[in-house]
């Protein structure tokens, strides 16, 4: 997310006076504990997440949702072309006819793969923040091996490398490739959201006898559910847009769809024009729903 | 209600750059049963380390500490045990933030002492009473201001229904306006005979209170006595000199 610059040096500014300011009078500046879960983690991927707070992106969101609605509508149902034989058809329909059939293969893909990353993202942040440190130490080569390889490299290595070995269909792997992928990106967010959770209370928990698993089923765990899910719900949308790099094994997913309409009638300018508005409303309404939830979570505390 | 013993403790770190830290050295004091024990030092003298050894939160690498003569310091003592038995009371409050008041002082009496949900929401609301907040119950922690929040975490701690009390410079984190509540409230759990240890710059409390005064500076216990011999006759000069810094 883009932050405005300035915003954040001016807060930095109004930090650094007012420990002048108490220095000077002569009291201890005690840092401003933040009790509340006011913690964000930076999302490096996914679109912006307009809640109702931010005016412009939700005025930005509209014009873009409504936008690609409308365009989408006016192609299909007013451009036609009559053929050598008199017949009129109406290509863009039939294009997003075609192309929207791999849309059950797209959201198939996804949601089993965020299913598959939130648990290896779990096993991987609890990993990360475990005291043990060989169990430390693999999770972090996982996430770091991960991270640093492209995804479409994982997808094909998967399934024609390790495929030619353990034959696999083309659905899981890219299941398989997707959720190993963004369970190291889950697995970063997870870490820093059990890490957000004020040590002091953890503290305080034990103080008053809890055992550390009672500590991490009634503090930890539910404080990082809130912080880490607005995060979780933006790599679901990433995710859905990265899947379209699954149509290199061969699965029938929108962007494939639209690829073999392309191979049979060569309106490549159409189709594609097709595929990104059908992936562009579907992110769209995800980000908006990932909004939402946000702005609930804020409400009830 | 209990008595503490501590002797001869010693913890140290080790810092960033390699060297060790000397936090707490050969550091004795007793608390009797039903004693009020105010430790004072200049910040970064070990006091708040000595008192979070009591409760296990620091490992102390030698010495023993007696809470009714189960030395805490002892690797097969089990610390939950002592923990259920004296509680503790932070600076930052560290209220659970995510739960209402209430569910913060029932947590630990349903998840340790395997409290009935009823009797221990009985319980809190007799203690929020206690602390003059029962009509916070139902409210969230971050509602509720510095002073309140403090005396939700005494009664947190008290739900545990506690042999002695640790508190952490309870009220160093607090507007001047709010501290005199959360006083008034250590001042009556003493009268009633708690046994407490406490990291504290009230002067005011250690007079009212306090059994005993301890001076602890550089990880040592540099002087012990009442607070009226303390405050007008200290007899160490770094005591004198610090005691004419804050006075």
């Amino acid at each position: 997310m883009d932050i405005p610059l300035n915003s954040s040096a001016k807060s930095n500014m109004d930090t650094k006076e007012n420990f002048e300011k108490a220095k000077k009078a002569g009291i201890s500046p005690l840092p401003q504990k933040n009790e509340g879960n006011k913690t964000n983690i930076n999302m490096t991927d996914g679109v912006l997440i307009p809640t109702k707070k931010n005016k412009h992106l939700i005025s930005s969101w509209r014009i873009t949702f409504f936008g690609a609605i409308l365009l989408l509508v006016c192609l299909c149902a007013f451009v036609t072309r009559t053929n050598s034989q008199g017949v009129t058809t109406h290509p863009y329909w039939e294009i997003f006819k075609f192309t929207i059939k791999g849309a059950p293969v797209t959201f198939e893909c996804t949601i089993f793969a965020i299913v598959g990353a939130v648990l290896i993202g779990t096993l991987t942040g609890l990993g990360s923040v475990t005291k043990n440190r060989l169990i430390n130490g693999i999770c972090g080569v996982y996430v770091e091996l991960i991270r640093g390889i492209p995804l479409l490299v994982q997808l094909l290595f998967l399934y024609f490398a390790v495929g030619s070995i353990f034959h696999m269909e083309g659905i899981i792997a890219a299941i398989i490739a997707l959720s190993i992928c963004f369970g190291a990106y889950m697995g970063e967010i997870i870490r820093a959201g059990i890490q957000a959770i004020p040590k002091g209370q953890i503290e305080a928990a034990k103080a008053l006898g809890l055992s550390k698993s009672q500590v991490f089923f009634n503090i930890t765990l539910p404080q990082t559910v809130k912080i880490v899910l607005p995060a979780i719900g933006n790599e679901f949308i990433s995710m859905l847009k990265d899947s379209s790099l699954v149509s290199v094994l061969a699965l029938s997913d929108i962007l494939k769809r639209g690829r073999e309409y392309i191979s049979r009638t060569f309106l490549s300018l159409q189709t594609y024009l097709v595929v990104a508005l059908i992936y562009l409303i579907f992110t769209l309404v995800l980000s908006r729903l990932v909004g939402l939830m946000e702005e609930r979570l804020h409400r009830h505390g | 209600m209990a008595k503490i013993e501590i002797e001869h403790l010693y913890k140290d770190y080790i810092k960033n750059d390699g060297s060790i830290l000397h936090a707490v050295k050969d550091a004795s004091l007793t608390v009797k049963d039903g004693d009020v024990v105010v430790i004072i030092g200049p910040s970064g003298s070990g006091k708040s380390t000595l008192l979070r050894t009591v409760n296990g939160l620091e490992k102390a690498q030698a010495g023993h500490i007696y809470i009714d003569d189960v030395d805490v310091v002892n690797p097969k003592t089990d610390i939950r045990k002592i923990r259920e038995e004296v509680g503790m009371v932070f600076q930052s409050f560290n209220l659970f933030p995510h739960i209402s008041v209430l569910n913060n002082i029932t947590l630990a009496p349903t998840k340790v002492l395997k409290m009935k949900k009823g009797e221990a929401e009985e319980l809190a609301m007799s203690l929020l009473k206690r602390v003059g907040l029962e009509d916070k119950a139902k409210e969230r922690p971050s509602n509720l201001s510095g002073g309140q929040q403090q005396r939700v975490a005494i009664a947190r701690a008290l739900a545990m229904k506690p042999k002695a009390m640790l508190f952490d410079e309870p009220t160093s984190a607090l507007d001047p306006e709010m501290i005199k509540e959360v006083l008034d409230v250590m001042i009556e759990l003493a009268e009633e005979g708690m046994t407490m240890l406490l990291v504290t710059h009230e002067m005011g409390f250690a007079r009212a209170a306090a059994k005993k005064v301890i001076f602890m500076d550089a990880g040592e216990i540099i002087e012990t006595g009442t607070p009226q011999d303390m405050f007008t006759h200290p007899q160490s000069p770094r005591t004198q000199d610090f005691l004419n810094h804050i006075l």
